[in-house]
């Protein structure tokens, strides 16, 4: 309510100036949307606005914070009605119902400046129909975040391989630990380990074709890779009743050492840290391999910023959008993050987190995978979401969640 | 000047003749433009939508049946269908035991004020704070439900987290205020007992369970009237509590219908509005079979009083 009464406002106001004439300096208004009012993104995001208007006085900027589950569907309001001229989304398939509605600028003519050779891993990620529709301003990385200490207490290094993994596995479970903490009561958790598997049993491509509803559920490729996650429920590795918490409430498992490891995006660690871990008894490692020779594919959802259709100023939101994929800037807003930038000049803070994610990132040749519900279609993500969350309950009942999955992929692709 | 409304010859105005027949019309008229515009414009718009496919975004294109059809295949559908039932028929024993704590506390004890007051209490928090109460309640690593029935010997359980015990865990939970309710209403039915009646009774030798069944509980219909009204409709329309304590799942075996087409239509992986309007249709005309009988019970007992 507050933002629309806002918006309104800011409207008026809009109506009553005079529209300055085309110039290098920018002028009249830029009100900004953003998707996050936590502590650390709230920071990142006013600093960058502050450093703009710095750098154009002329501009009044205008910086609205929405709170990050809010925005998911606030956006479908203020994209069609009174659109800011710049906010926050997601990269992926995520942006396809706005792409297709013609609510996103195109901005594919910022992508060809040497903007897009600096930005160029995640160019896939924001390219729909060939052509660009926003701009990234972080990524974070997923992994395995374990407890280094108990690790070392049972003479375990982290594992490079599957069998690896489920050796060190068996060994903790033998000390009366489980290997994985998971939460899924909210089950976009379960997408992350699908995720994994899929990528490292069947390679990046093939799981690319899959998200975008390309290759049957009920392939074999698709089984294997249900299969590797039925070795692990089957040696009883994850916590017991993962449906009874969500991902916040699984984290004392790992503080308390009842569960060595967590298979989390980077945002795991500060609720670790102020839980009591520290950098010497958290560690980090990518997910093994499965399926040997197979390209490493690594999750990193973007997060990115976008131009309404509708927006008022595109001028200043271009040159916002420039700004904000600047390596000067990229460098800033990540370290206060406490995630990776993505332009490839800009510097990576020197957490030890960070720097992991960098390093396995930036080596990762294979290609960057989104996240479950951003590559796929959102109905065939809450269906698929659903049916990981019943897998990992009852593994027996896989012949009739792929059967689901795959009569609601037929449903959407007839679309 | 002769008493108006003895004037038989009628030379006044307009307005004094229809005073009396169009002064109720004006006064209901803010209130029936309101409710047409929110509450049966939107009904109509909702079988219309139910044809379509469409994302709140873009171009609607007709489907005819289409969203019918697949609603009708639809095993979450079935699913969503049969908790409804579930919470129709588990909520109906709010009614019993509301009247059963109201017969309770209907004694003249000091500080039995008190004692109502905490008995009503779980009616005046909200729903979503009674939902992550007993998720909390419930929660298998700190709730206090799996110490409570270990003391009679039981197995822990994850009350939420499995799809068989979860829906049931919510009715308890919406139970809760609920009865609260019941209680209240049969409280003031109970204070409107003819305590002369219950005398007459007594001296006839009526006692215990008779009593209750032959003179106190017909007296108390009006109460039972409308605690099984709210109960029903409270049941149809029970959404908060999903939604906070399971958000329809493990795997969308606690949806309801009102659940399920939040989640067709605008949750974070919906905007089918299409097939949530088709969704609506069905609980409204679920909903039409309860309030004809309603609407037809008020107009006999109108006829008859």
């Amino acid at each position: 309510m507050r933002i629309t009464v806002k918006g309104i406002a800011a409207a008026l106001a809009m109506s009553t100036m005079l529209a300055g004439t085309a110039q290098a300096e920018l002028n009249g208004n830029l009100r900004i949307f953003f998707n996050d009012q936590n502590p650390a993104p709230k920071a990142a995001m006013e600093g960058m606005v502050e450093r703009f208007q710095a750098m154009h006085p002329n501009l009044k900027v205008e910086l609205t914070l929405i709170d990050r589950e809010a925005n998911k569907t606030q956006i479908r309001n203020y994209l069609t009605a009174n659109a800011p001229d710049v906010n926050g989304w997601y990269a992926g398939n995520r942006m396809r119902p706005y792409v297709s509605a013609g609510l996103f600028e195109d901005v594919s003519d910022l992508w060809a400046g040497p903007m897009g050779e600096e930005l160029a891993s995640t160019k896939p990620a924001l390219t729909l129909d060939g052509k660009q529709w926003g701009v990234p301003y972080s990524y974070y990385q997923w992994g395995i975040y374990y407890r280094e200490d108990i690790y070392a207490e049972l003479g375990l290094t982290a594992a490079k391989t599957w069998e690896e993994e489920k050796a060190n596995c068996q060994v903790i479970l033998d000390s009366g630990r489980k290997c994985y903490a998971i939460g899924s009561r909210h089950p976009w958790t379960t997408g992350g380990w699908f995720d994994y598997l899929n990528l490292r049993t069947n390679g990046y491509d093939f799981h690319m074709q899959l998200t975008a509803g390309e290759v049957a559920w009920t392939d074999d490729r698709v089984r294997a890779a249900f299969g590797k996650w039925r070795e692990l429920l089957d040696m009883g590795a994850f916590i017991d009743n993962p449906t009874a918490y969500d991902w916040q409430e699984a984290l004392p498992f790992v503080v308390n050492g009842e569960a060595t490891a967590y298979l989390m995006g980077n945002f795991v660690v500060a609720p670790l840290k102020e839980a009591g871990l520290t950098d010497a008894n958290l560690g980090f490692y990518p997910f093994p391999e499965i399926t040997p020779g197979i390209p490493r594919a690594e999750d990193a959802p973007t997060d990115t910023l976008h131009i309404p259709a509708q927006a008022q100023n595109k001028e200043a939101a271009r040159a916002f959008l420039q700004y904000v994929a600047s390596a000067e800037n990229q460098t800033i807003v990540n370290e206060v993050l406490g995630q990776l930038p993505i332009n490839a000049n800009a510097n990576v803070g020197d957490d030890k987190f960070i720097q992991a994610g960098f390093e396995m990132l930036s080596t990762a040749p294979g290609g960057i995978a989104q996240f479950f519900d951003r590559d796929t279609d959102a109905e065939m993500a809450s269906a698929g979401m659903e049916g990981f969350q019943e897998f990992m309950m009852f593994p027996d009942n896989l012949d009739d969640i792929l059967n689901r999955l795959e009569a609601v992929r037929a449903r959407v692709n007839s679309r | 000047m002769s008493d108006p409304t003895f004037a038989s010859k009628d030379s006044r105005g307009w307005w004094p003749r229809n005073q009396m027949r169009v002064a109720p019309w004006l006064f209901l008229a803010p209130g029936i433009a309101f409710f047409a515009v929110y509450v049966i414009l939107p009904i109509f718009q909702s079988f219309q939508i139910s044809f379509y496919r469409w994302d709140g975004l873009g171009e609607a294109a007709p489907v005819g049946f289409d969203n019918y059809r697949q609603l009708f295949d639809d095993r979450a559908f079935y699913v969503s269908l049969w908790n409804n039932l579930k919470w129709l028929l588990l909520y109906l024993l709010a009614i019993p035991a509301g009247l059963a704590i109201a017969l309770f506390l209907n004694q003249q004890i000091k500080g039995m004020r008190l004692y109502k007051a905490l008995f009503f209490f779980p009616f005046v928090i909200s729903q979503v704070v009674v939902g992550l109460v007993f998720v909390w309640f419930y929660n298998p690593a700190i709730g206090l439900w799996n110490p409570l029935i270990a003391l009679f010997g039981f197995a822990p359980m994850n009350v939420l987290g499995n799809p068989n015990t979860a829906t049931y865990g919510i009715i308890a939970a919406g139970l809760w205020p609920q009865i609260a309710y019941c209680m209240i209403l049969y409280l003031t039915g109970l204070n409107a007992v003819d305590p002369e009646q219950v005398e007459a009774a007594r001296l006839d030798g009526a006692r215990g369970w008779k009593m209750l069944w032959y003179v106190i509980l017909p007296q108390l219909r009006p109460a039972t009237f409308i605690a099984i009204v709210v109960t029903v409709i409270g049941a149809l329309r029970s959404f908060d509590m999903v939604s906070v304590m399971t958000r329809g799942g493990p795997f969308g075996q606690t949806r309801v219908l009102a659940y399920y087409m939040f989640e067709v239509s605008l949750s974070e992986y919906g905007f089918r509005m299409g097939y949530g309007a088709a969704i609506a249709v069905i609980l409204f005309l679920i909903m039409l079979v309860y309030i004809a009988f309603f609407l037809w019970r008020m107009w006999r007992d109108e006829r008859a009083g």
